[in-house]
This record gives C-alpha cells, sequence and structure tokens, in this order.
C-alpha cells in the first residue's frame, strides 16, 4: 500500500504564511515552486528502512503561535536546565514555531556576526541567505521530504559569521516544542566565513508526551576556506511526530567541520548526516550516538563525500537498542575521482539490550580514486553475561550494571565531544532513556 | 562471627559434573587454602560461591550465617558479603576503575547514605599505594589494557574497598612476579581479622609462604579429600600430589578434566 501525498496546504496557503512571516519577497516564489515539485518528486530511498508506509505528510496545523519569553526565567524548568547559567550570552530560543528569545554579545554584533530567526533573516539578510538556501548543500528536488521543508518552512535560525572572526563562546539555539499540535519543519543556515571559527549548540526539546505532527528538520553549514564549525546537537523529540532530519555541511579549502549528535528521539526518525568535503584539506568528524527504545523505527545515515584533495572524513557512532525498537545505521565513505590522497575512516558499534530489538550496522566504502586510505569497523553485539558477572559480583544490582555498561559503550562518542553543555545534556538524556 | 559453610556440594558445567560432594566450613579469621592438580574443580568451587551463570548446583548447601546463599543473586551474594577475587577479570569499557568501585560501595550502603567522596578518594589512595598501583588506575577504564599482575593487583583493591565478611581469591598469584606477589600478599594479610575469612585457591605453595593459612584442603576429581594445617601445603610442595593418590586409593584419572 502506498499513502497518496495529500497535502495540507496549497499554493496560497504557502504564500500568505510567507507574506505574514513578513518574508524576503523571492521565499514567496521558493515555497510555491517547490510546492509544485512535492507532487512529482519521490520519497528516499533509506537504506533498509522502508518508510512507505510512514505518514510524511499530514500534520493538523501548519504553525502555532505561542508565548515569547521576556527573560530566561519564563522557561519552563525542563528548557531552562539546557541553558548553561554562566554563559547564554549567544542564544537564540523557537517555541514551537514561534521566534521568542534572542540574545547576541555586542562585541559578536560589532564584528558583523548574525543571528536571527529564519523569517527575518530572509528579509534583513536576503542576498546572504538567498545565496545559500537550499543552493549547495541540499537540493530542494533531492526527494519530497526536503521539497515538503522548502514549502512548508515554518521556523529556523540564519548564523553568520565573518571573516576572520573567531567565536569564542558557543552559539546556543533552543528549538522547545510544548504544543501537541506543533509541527517543526525548521531550516537552519550557518555560514562561517574564511579563517572564522564557530561552536554552534542546537537542542531540540519537547515537553510533549505525544505530538500528533511533523518534524521536518533541514540544517545547513557552509565553512569558508579555513573555518572551523563545530556543530553540536542533542535531539530530544517525542514519540507521535514523523522525524526527518537532515544535516549537512558544505566545506572550503582547509576548513574543519566536527558534528557530535545526540540522536534521542522517541519518535520514528530517518536522520541523515552528510558532509561534502569539497575544499582540499578540509576535514569532517562525525560523531553519533543513538538510544533507540520502544517500538521506534530510526534509520540514522552518517556519510563523507570526499571531492577535494587530501580530505579527510572520520565517523564514529555508536547505538543502543532495547525493548523491541529497530536502529539501522549507514555509514557511507565516499572518495570521488580526483579526490587523491584522501582518508576515508568510519566505526560503528551497536549494543542490542533485547531479545526483541534489532540493530543493523551497514558500512559502506565507496571508493573512485586510486591514490587514498580508507576503512571500516562494525559490530553488533549483546551485553556479555560475564561483564555483567563481574559487576553484580561486587555487589551492584543487574539494572546498574547494565546502566554501568551502556554508559561505559557510549562513552567512547560522548566523551569526544567537545562542549561541555551538549555532554552534560546527552549524559543526562542517555540515563533517562537507558532506564 | 560469620560463618561460611558448603555441605556435599555438586556442580555441573555444560552437563558435566565437576564437583562430586564438596564440604567446607570457614569462619571469620580463618584463612583457608585449596591446593590440588590442574582440573580438580578449584575454580569451579570458587565460581558456584559466587554464582556463576554457566555453574550450575545439582545437589547441596551454600549457607551464610544460615541464609541460603543459592537462593540469592550474584549482587546479592556480595552485599551479603561475599567476594570473589577473579582468576580473569572482565574489561569494562568506559567505565572508570574509581567510578565503578564507587557504585560498589554504593550498592551496599542505603540510598541517602553514599560514601563520602572525598572520604572514598582518600581510601582509594592510600590502598592504591599500599597495593604499589599507578595513580592513572583510578581513572583508566576498568581493567582495560591492564596487565595481569595490574588485574590482580586491581582486584586486591577491590577487596579492601568492599570489605566483605568472605573472600574467595581464585588463583590470584597466577601470572604474578616475586615483587607483585609480596604486594598482594600483604594486601590480604592486612585484611586479616575477626571481621574476615578467607579462601585461597591457588596451585602453588608460593603463595602460601607470604600467607600462612590456617587451614589447607586438597581437592581431587571434585572432592575434598585431605584437610590439615599450613603443614600439609609444604608436604605437598615437597612430594607432589602422587603419593595423595595412593595414600587415598584413587585412580588418576586418564580422561581429559577442565575446570
Amino acid at each position: 500500500m502506498t499513502v497518496e501525498t495529500k497535502l495540507a496546504l496549497t499554493e496560497q496557503d504557502v504564500r500568505s504564511f510567507s507574506k505574514k512571516m513578513d518574508e524576503a519577497a523571492w521565499m514567496s516564489d521558493f515555497r510555491a515552486e517547490a510546492l509544485a515539485k512535492v507532487e512529482q518528486i519521490p520519497m528516499p530511498k533509506p537504506d533498509k528502512t522502508r518508510i512507505d508506509r510512514w505518514n510524511f505528510t499530514e500534520f493538523p496545523v501548519h504553525a502555532v503561535e505561542s508565548a515569547t519569553y521576556e527573560s530566561l526565567e519564563d522557561l519552563p524548568a525542563q528548557a531552562h536546565e539546557l541553558i548553561d547559567p554562566d554563559n547564554h550570552e549567544n542564544l537564540y530560543i523557537q517555541h514551537n514555531n514561534t521566534p521568542a528569545y534572542l540574545s547576541l554579545s555586542e562585541d559578536l554584533k560589532a564584528k558583523g556576526v548574525i543571528l536571527t530567526d529564519i523569517f527575518t533573516a530572509t528579509r534583513e539578510h536576503s542576498d546572504l541567505v538567498k545565496k545559500y538556501y537550499m543552493t549547495d548543500g541540499v537540493k530542494v528536488d533531492e526527494h519530497k521530504l526536503t521539497a515538503l521543508n522548502a514549502a512548508f518552512m515554518n521556523g529556523g535560525v540564519f548564523v553568520y559569521v565573518p571573516k576572520n572572526v573567531v567565536v569564542e563562546e558557543p552559539i546556543q539555539v533552543l528549538f522547545f516544542h510544548d504544543n501537541e499540535q506543533a509541527s517543526l519543519f525548521n531550516h537552519v543556515i550557518i555560514v562561517a566565513e574564511a579563517n572564522s571559527s564557530l561552536s554552534y549548540i542546537e537542542n531540540y526539546l519537547s515537553t510533549v508526551e505525544e505530538a500528533k505532527g511533523q518534524a521536518n528538520i533541514v540544517s545547513e553549514v557552509f565553512t569558508g576556506d579555513n573555518a572551523e564549525v563545530t556543530y553540536g546537537a542533542v535531539d530530544v523529540l517525542p514519540k507521535g511526530f514523523t522525524t526527518f532530519v537532515s544535516r549537512r555541511g558544505v566545506t572550503g579549502r582547509d576548513s574543519r567541520l566536527n558534528w557530535a549528535l545526540g540522536l534521542m528521539n522517541d519518535s520514528n526518525t530517518i536522520a541523515e548526516n552528510i558532509t561534502h568535503l569539497i575544499g582540499d584539506g578540509s576535514h569532517s568528524d562525525m560523531k553519533t550516538v543513538v538510544v533507540g527504545r520502544g517500538d521506534q523505527r530510526e534509520n540514522i545515515t552518517t556519510k563523507i563525500i570526499s571531492f577535494g584533495q587530501n580530505t579527510n572524513g572520520m565517523i564514529l557512532k555508536h547505538g543502543v537498542v532495547k525493548d523491541s525498537a529497530t536502529t539501522i545505521f549507514n555509514g557511507i565513505g565516499k572518495i570521488e575521482n580526483g579526490a587523491t590522497g584522501s582518508n576515508a575512516e568510519q566505526e560503528s558499534r551497536m549494543l542490542i539490550l533485547s531479545d526483541r530489538a534489532r540493530a543493523d550496522a551497514n558500512p559502506i566504502l565507496l571508493i573512485e580514486e586510486d591514490e587514498v586510505t580508507a576503512g571500516h569497523a562494525a559490530t553488533v553485539g549483546q551485553v556479555d553475561p560475564l561483564e555483567m558477572f563481574y559487576l553484580m559480583s561486587r555487589g551492584i544490582t543487574k539494572k546498574e550494571a547494565e546502566r554501568l555498561i551502556i554508559h561505559g559503550f557510549l562513552a567512547p562518542v560522548v566523551s569526544q565531544l567537545k562542549l561541555e553543555g551538549v555532554k552534560k545534556q546527552l549524559t543526562e538524556v542517555i540515563e533517562r532513556k537507558v532506564r | 562471627m560469620s560463618t561460611l559453610e558448603i555441605k556435599g556440594l555438586h556442580v555441573e558445567i555444560e552437563g558435566k559434573e565437576i564437583l562430586k560432594g564438596v564440604d567446607l566450613t570457614i569462619n571469620s579469621n580463618e584463612i583457608h587454602a585449596i591446593m590440588g592438580p590442574n582440573g580438580t574443580g578449584k575454580s569451579t568451587l570458587a565460581q558456584a560461591i559466587m554464582g556463576h551463570p554457566r555453574y550450575e548446583v545439582t545437589a547441596g548447601t551454600i549457607t551464610l550465617d544460615g541464609e541460603d546463599v543459592l537462593e540469592m543473586e550474584v549482587d546479592e551474594r556480595a552485599r551479603a558479603g561475599l567476594f570473589l577475587a577473579m582468576q580473569y577479570p572482565s574489561e569494562i569499557t568506559g567505565v572508570t576503575n574509581a567510578d565503578f568501585l564507587r557504585t560498589a560501595i554504593n550498592a551496599k550502603r542505603d540510598e541517602g547514605d553514599e560514601i563520602p567522596l572525598m572520604g572514598f578518594i582518600r581510601e582509594l589512595d592510600a590502598n592504591m599505594e599500599t597495593l604499589e598501583m599507578d595513580e592513572d588506575m583510578a581513572t583508566r577504564y576498568l581493567n582495560e589494557g591492564f596487565s595481569g599482575g595490574e588485574k590482580k593487583r586491581n582486584e586486591i583493591l577491590q577487596l579492601k574497598m568492599l570489605k566483605p565478611k568472605f573472600a574467595v581469591l581464585d588463583e590470584i598469584d597466577s601470572g604474578l612476579d616475586i615483587d607483585a606477589l609480596r604486594i598482594v600478599s600483604k594486601g590480604i594479610n592486612d585484611m586479616r581479622g575477626e571481621a574476615f575469612g578467607c579462601l585461597i585457591i591457588t596451585h602453588y605453595q608460593r603463595l602460601l609462604d607470604y600467607i600462612t593459612p590456617d587451614h589447607v584442603h586438597v581437592m581431587i576429581q571434585g572432592k575434598v579429600v585431605k584437610s590439615g594445617n599450613a603443614e600439609l601445603a609444604k608436604e605437598l610442595e615437597e612430594k607432589g600430589y602422587d603419593w595423595l593418590h595412593e595414600e587415598l586409593g584413587i585412580e588418576p584419572e586418564t580422561a581429559e578434566q577442565e575446570a
């Protein structure tokens, strides 16, 4: 059975939404053109997961209006905890679909750093946004879900770091969801010009028990020559959502793009994290941890494609799968013809905690060039009964022993996350999820 | 005073009977040594006391101060006061030695009565110094990449931190050089006293030069065939086990036997 795409919104709807959000005029056309394509282009085909019965198109309402926050004290406790009490000068909060809080240090403003909601960005930084918005990163017509994101975009953020500017303190963006009717069609654009550097922290948090809509999220990151961006994210979206999240990077010469992703959703999730190493000598490091539980289905693709010479792609991901969840890891290292001297490494480890859980690690190397190095390692295993015996023989309960082994299993990834705030939140979320 | 009592213990592994009726009583403030040739069931006894999942007790009882040990889960046995220093300790990635120890200590304590961090660190440092362990072994992952000797010291470190009523030391001396043997033995001797009883399993008299046992038992073919005092260990060292076979009229087994 295939689900016919019945779209909730017409061209008129997306145009009037664009107008209501006071976007740049080109954005209205951009949305309308994307909408026209949605019907014609196919769904993505994530390896080893059938999604033809997943519902990616239906949602109760396109956008909800939610409260803004005058002060961080207005935030609910769970959201407030995610904000570093000593360091939150560079912070943007989106409340469901509403831009709700914005703070950027005077110093960064003076240096030309931009942090603003995506609607305002199309208007105030129209040329910049237009240059990067679904052009060289994610394409509108990649598949139906990217086209849907383009047409229905109802949130997101624009971060711009000019040439030679080093952003010392991280910029944090919190997407806070507390309305079960709300869908998230977010679009994030991060541009770090030549010789700049940025740490970006992204939190998806929901306090809803069960969501009713879509989470269709696209992030595009562009590193200029010799720039360095660290993108740390912890996604905690509830069941009920159908989640598609695509995080894409495009690198300039000698730049570094480091990803540190904690995929902690309880929803069925198709996640892809892809870097195109375009510039010679550029480097991308992808670290991902995943916990699947309940009857959740997750398909996690991490992919680094080397186009430039002497590029380096490192993939490391660890996943724990419990209950009757299914998690698929697709790891792809691709070296294109001409990318001499490049290196593609990947390592995937999965730990299965129950007889009903399913895990599959699927490593792929696609090498079109001779003078390169590449390697992969993948394991899927269960908790070692002898390790359990050893821990329990010291008086540690079965549950606690299992907890230690799981944390230990994820530690090689979590401990390497360079952003302390992300590490802390992730550790706490893992704690909750594996209990 | 506490008593660990083993009566008529029969243990199988994968359908094969290894222990064929073992009787042994250990009280606090006693150190017992079990000696015997390879493959006679000494390690099986150690694993059965702790509740290793692969060993099945088919008959007999183990009690600790009258409590049925065989009814307890592995962690309950530990919290009741049993400890097994293992011959081949597991390596656990991502869990630091210190975190593991603190979790184990707190497992015996009530919620809200956790060991104070500073006190824990002081005690850990002191014990590691006694055992001449590198400081970084507290922050390294549990047994991961430890040498054979480091693993054995780490077992004794756990013993000293957890302070059980009864410890079973399963070939704690194997793979140790003389210096390490001396250090490990000192660690064990320091534990001697009213609150501690110990069962040492070893092939070699060597360890018993450092730790003088109160009782020595010989195990052959899954049974304790002879018991005595420290002199018995010396006699075995000089004469081997063959004379025992003759004296007790035991047919040497020709079939392979692994335990």
